[in-house]
């Protein structure tokens, strides 16, 4: 048995380093990551945004700038300021289309009014992506995209849409009300995520928008039609969820083996019909 | 091609992961210890991008029914090939019908058995990973079982009975020689801000304990609850392996490889990417600690890995070139 016997690499931040090492370490890092004179400026204000997003309060989700944080060094989170509207998300789909022309980009991730970017390697300067960032959602117009219509039937009620009652209660409405109003609206898938195909859809009427549950249900069939907050979806995968379920469809949210994948894409619209109702 | 003859839960098919498919809702899913599987796949001369059987549950026995070099990588334990003792991190070649056992480590939590030419699946959106939730990839998108056979190559190295110096031994770990916690550096995220002075205090100070509730979607830690100025709710956004997220009971959960791609609960720190392997070898019922760390100190922290990976590369060339010359043989000879 031969073993190979590796150099220990040459930069350990956990050991101590000699006084040599120290100065390669530091010259290494300068000639890395400090930019020309120049652009300290910039640098500098990039830095401090992402600062302030990190330490502001509570109070920074209704104010009128977005939020950019780190994500771990490879990811940065956008989120747009405001509330959930259509009109906020169509500003993130075309941020989207703009980011994704950048050539340091992996991977998007578009939420609910956010987009997470994923870069091949760590920026070195975040502070000038947010820059860019900010930019574009300040000067880029709303991105429109004609999806499909989907129609759907759904079963309301019964075992497999179990917290009907609860979100009935929260809303102060009888169920027959909370489900004329869910097939009253007309949604719009904004972001793919969570599970393979699961679509984000916006149009909740608000009087029957209802937080996550405490306690998780721990094994949601796929297919139910399920209330998250101001979020409405059609669960993707039987599983753990903490959605409230109202009721059930039978739907093929996602096959590897199809092109594309999901059957929904952004800027889909959907509606909901009462295929029966279980009180 | 090799059979498994005995496997418990958990054991599948996985390789560097599926990225590009998030915006389907589709995570990445593969190794949880990437080191160990590119040091594999290194040793054995592989593609980088070659799939391997990660092994979370023991023992482990399959049977090469072709000729097949091997190496098992992430873990100390008792491997043997028809009895007789394998050492890990080290390629040995295996004859048709000799039997591979991996027993329960000694030391780390997740075994990769790594073979020449890689485990031949269909890869499906890119990868061979297999992706549990979406029940897709790897070996029909679900864990082995016994008598489940896996394409091989065939391929056998050359030269075997050569191993790598465990990353380790090699790789200081970040928060000293404590060898009874886990040390994570890892860097304030979007609501950090969010939680109280107190939170803040008790998430690098404590000592989080590794739930029996911890696989490879992500890890539940137990501790004293981490509280936030007001409860919020937030919009659902994206997910990547290493964040650390606060349900409302306080707990955090570092979320993995099978992470889902999107959540909604407020997000603490992020374990950063070069301390993450160390995450994936660690059992439950370990206790983990988080050191705080900047953006700057977590890019540099991937260096010492790559360095370690690259002179790894290099010895392995180095050594079947000197070895092949020994034994007079010319590259590219069947051993």
């Amino acid at each position: 048995m031969h073993w190979l016997s590796l150099p220990p690499p040459a930069i350990s931040l956990g050991q101590a380093p000699d006084a040599a090492t120290l100065v390669s370490l530091r010259l290494w890092f300068d000639c890395r990551t400090l930019p020309p004179p120049v652009a300290w400026l910039a640098l500098f204000q990039g830095l401090w945004i992402l600062n302030t997003d990190i330490t502001r309060n509570v109070g920074h989700r209704t104010d009128a700038a977005p939020t950019i944080s780190m994500i771990g060094t490879r990811a940065m989170l956008f989120e747009a300021p405001g509330a959930f509207t259509m009109a906020h998300q169509r500003r993130i789909w075309a941020l989207m289309e703009a980011a994704q022309a950048r050539p340091d980009v992996q991977e998007l991730i578009p939420g609910v009014t956010n987009l997470m970017l994923v870069f091949s390697t760590p920026p070195e300067q975040p502070g000038h992506v947010a820059d860019w960032l900010r930019h574009a959602w300040e000067t880029l117009p709303e991105r429109h995209i004609k999806g499909r219509l989907f129609e759907i039937g759904v079963r309301y009620g019964g075992a497999l849409g179990e917290d009907l009652a609860a979100v009935a209660a929260h809303a102060g409405l009888p169920p027959q009300d909370v489900i004329s109003i869910h097939h009253g609206s007309e949604y719009t898938v904004c972001a793919i995520g969570s599970a393979p195909g699961f679509g984000y859809l916006h149009g909740l009427d608000p009087r029957i928008a209802t937080p996550r549950k405490a306690v998780p249900s721990l094994k949601m069939l796929a297919g139910t039609v399920t209330i998250g907050g101001m979020q409405a979806g059609i669960s993707a995968l039987t599983g753990p969820n903490g959605w409230n379920s109202i009721g059930y469809t039978e739907i093929c949210l996602f096959d590897p083996h199809r092109e594309p994948p999901a059957l929904f894409a952004i800027g889909d619209r959907i509606r909901f019909y009462p295929e029966s109702i279980e009180l | 091609m090799i059979t498994i003859l005995e496997t418990s839960a958990l054991n599948t098919v996985q390789d560097l992961g599926r990225p590009g498919y998030r915006n389907l809702g589709v995570g990445t899913s593969g190794v949880m210890d990437h080191v160990a599987l590119q040091v594999g796949n290194i040793l054995l001369h592989n593609q980088p991008g070659d799939a391997c059987i990660e092994l979370q549950t023991y023992p482990f026995v399959l049977r090469f029914e072709t000729a097949g070099s091997f190496a098992v990588t992430g873990i100390d334990a008792d491997i043997t090939l028809d009895g007789t003792p394998v050492l890990p991190w080290s390629v040995m070649t295996a004859a048709p019908e000799q039997m591979l056992r991996v027993g329960q480590p000694r030391a780390g939590a997740r075994g990769y058995v790594c073979i020449a030419g890689g485990i031949d699946v269909p890869v499906v959106l890119g990868s061979r990973s297999t992706q549990l939730r979406g029940s897709f990839g790897g070996m029909d998108g679900r864990p082995l079982e016994a008598g489940d056979t896996l394409k091989t190559s065939g391929v056998t190295t050359p030269v075997a009975g050569y191993g790598a110096v465990p990353p380790t031994s090699i790789l200081a770990a970040p928060g000293g020689q404590d060898s009874t916690v886990i040390n994570l550096r890892a860097i304030p995220a979007t609501d950090y801000a969010l939680f109280t002075a107190q939170a803040h205090e008790r998430l690098w100070h404590t000592q989080w304990r590794i739930t029996p509730q911890s696989n490879r979607v992500g890890y539940r830690l137990s501790g004293a609850p981490l509280e936030l100025h007001q409860r919020v709710e937030l919009r659902s956004y994206g997910i990547v392996p290493g964040i650390v997220q606060v349900p409302p009971a306080g707990e955090p959960i570092v979320q993995l490889a099978d992470a889902n791609t999107a959540g909604g609960y407020p997000r603490i720190v992020t374990v950063i990417e070069a301390d993450l392997w160390r995450l994936a070898q660690a059992r439950i019922g370990a206790r983990i600690r988080f050191h705080e760390c900047t953006h700057q100190q977590g890019v540099a922290a991937m260096a010492p890995i790559e360095a370690y990976l690259d002179d790894l590369r290099m010895m392995v060339a180095h050594y079947r070139k000197s070895a092949l010359r020994r034994t007079g043989a010319k590259p590219g000879d069947k051993a």
